[in-house]
């Protein structure tokens, strides 16, 4: 634990949390301005070469434009196939390994003895004067408890009880679509639609759940954790107004279930029920970090999920016909999706020990990045991986929910909403149509989209 | 060859043929019994393949290694018999084994 972390712990119980956050946030703008601060990287967009122009060493897939300019697929597909354990010694996020086979990803994830998830699983580090604790960057035993006391959450059980809420959400979403005439389906869908489940696992004030979205948004798009758009400036400030919103829920629901409330099914609730969470207000990094993991993924990964695949069955209209003849490829085509999209592009890792992989020595405190968005195209793994196939056969078998210890825990509550997003479409429209080209989120870690213009016709009812 | 039965939630039995060289999880996939996913492909690294094992066979499924005790921990609906069938090597001596699935995996 850091001393800025400690000193947070130790003043929680009187200085509320948001002020410790502006306070930080302060400390941070004098020591830019005497020149201590570490130097946050630029990033400016100018076309990338094509990839067979660089000699390997050179070869950056950090950078957040290969996304946007669609170059991802051929820089990794160089590394796969001529080195897949690769080193790139001078990143703007300082040095890193990339691994980019299938079967090496599989070999980082499961072996948390040998990798670390400390102190962060993005590339970059995150801003200075904000060590943000969350249990996707802790290894095991302190993982297991964290995660232990909220994965019930997300648990199976207690989404079958959630499936009818979502369901109806989902068809109020669809029915105020525009028909016949273009919208942006990032916004009146996907987002909506994440913003309401998100609003639903923190019983959080559903008129203001876009809220919840945009903080996700920025908590995840630092320039030096992954190369994003959010100038530090609007970085605090939201983590901030983060901080107090969650206290403040966090304290209305103790006080009611302290006045006999029966606890609800939320992740506050759970959370306060739980011996190794029920203080964690008075731990400010963990509290917000924990939340913080809970909202950024509930959010981006879904959200891209709803668009990439309607993007998807645009460019590979086959597979829509096929889809539209047999609904109950519904579930497997949810897992085509997830792992066509991959809409998280890599975990961090940090080697506790020297590492021998696919004959590169990889040395003690190195980072370690597994790039599941190139192992998910692996031709050694999956055939004919760039092809967007329904009825893939092993569809469930891609490496987008990681594996091992951190794999995802809302892995279920995914496949559950885009099962029932997808079901509901296919009773409605006979026709989804993408009008131009979608616009591509900037960064090194989420392949997402800020927009996507649709049009979707109405199916004939008979 | 020997036989083992697989039990679902909702109480269909699935009886299979003991094959040789393959895990339960793997008789399981081949025989096309419902609800084991494997998302993993059997490293022991998903935990989609749990199954609760009949009580009397419990102790003749083999030693439970740490990865695995660790990816049981995270499943929500664990019991004290709980195994990932990808983990159970089969033999003979499983002639008869019982093993039931749990409502979800995780």
């Amino acid at each position: 634990m850091s001393i800025s972390t400690l000193a947070m712990n130790l003043s929680a119980r009187v200085v509320p949390m948001q002020w410790q956050i502006k306070a930080a946030h302060l400390a941070q703008k004098t020591l830019d301005r005497i020149g201590l601060a570490p130097k946050v990287p630029e990033f400016v967009e100018s076309p990338l070469p094509d990839v067979s122009t660089l000699a390997i060493e050179d070869i950056d897939v950090s950078n957040p434009f290969l996304w946007r300019q669609g170059l991802w697929g051929s820089y990794f597909k160089r590394l796969r196939d001529e080195q897949p354990v690769h080193f790139q010694k001078s990143s703007p996020f300082g040095p890193f390994w990339s691994v980019t086979r299938f079967d090496d990803i599989l070999f980082v994830d499961k072996h948390h003895e040998l990798f670390s998830a400390e102190p962060i699983i993005t590339l970059g580090d995150q801003p200075a004067g904000l060590a943000i604790e969350t249990f996707i960057a802790m290894d095991p035993p302190k993982h297991d408890k964290q995660r232990q006391a909220v994965q019930n959450v997300v648990a199976p059980k207690n989404l079958k009880e959630m499936e009818s809420l979502i369901r109806q959400r989902t068809q109020e979403v669809l029915d105020s679509l525009p028909v016949d005439q273009p919208f942006d389906w990032v916004s009146s869908v996907s987002i909506e639609l994440t913003a309401r489940m998100l609003a639903t696992l923190l019983d959080f004030p559903y008129e203001q759940r876009r809220k919840l979205v945009y903080w996700s948004d920025v908590a995840a798009a630092s320039p030096e954790t992954t190369g994003g758009e959010v100038e530090r400036d609007e970085f605090f400030p939201v983590v901030a107004e983060v901080a107090k919103a969650f206290s403040q829920l966090w304290r209305d629901k103790a006080a009611r279930q302290d006045a006999g409330e029966e606890p609800g099914f939320d992740i506050i609730s759970l959370m306060l029920n739980n011996e190794d969470t029920k203080d964690l207000i008075h731990r400010p990094m963990e509290f917000l970090g924990n939340l913080a993991l809970l909202i950024v993924g509930g959010n981006d990964t879904t959200r891209n999920s709803m668009t990439g695949g309607v993007l998807a069955l645009n460019k590979f209209p086959q597979e829509f016909d096929k889809l539209k003849s047999n609904p109950a490829l519904i579930p497997n085509m949810v897992s085509e999706i997830i792992r066509w999209q991959t809409p998280l592009a890599y975990m961090r890792r940090v080697a506790k020990v020297d590492v021998e992989l696919n004959g590169q020595t990889i040395r003690k405190g190195d980072k370690v990045v597994m790039w599941y968005a190139s192992g998910n195209r692996d031709e050694r793994a999956i055939d004919n991986p760039d092809e967007f196939i329904i009825d893939r056969k092993g569809a469930r078998n891609h490496l987008s929910f990681g594996f091992g210890v951190h794999r995802c825990m809302g892995n279920r509550l995914a496949e559950m909403q885009l099962r029932i997003l997808w079901e509901e479409l296919l009773e409605r429209f006979e026709r989804i149509e993408v009008q131009g080209e979608p616009e591509y989120v900037q960064s090194n870690f989420v392949r997402g989209y800020t927009r996507m213009m649709v049009k979707v016709s109405k199916k004939n009812r008979s | 060859m020997g036989r083992m039965t697989f039990i679902e939630h909702d109480g269909t039995r699935h009886e299979v043929e003991i094959e040789a060289d393959k895990s339960l999880m793997q008789h399981a996939a081949d025989n096309m019994v419902p609800g084991i996913d494997a998302d993993c492909g059997g490293e022991c690294a998903c935990g989609t393949c749990h199954v609760i094992v009949d009580e009397q066979w419990f102790g003749k499924t083999g030693a439970i290694n740490s990865n695995e005790k660790q990816m049981l921990e995270m499943t929500p609906e664990g019991a004290p018999t709980s195994r990932l069938a990808c983990q159970i090597e089969v033999t003979d001596a499983l002639d008869g084994l019982v093993v039931h699935l749990p409502e979800f995996q995780m």
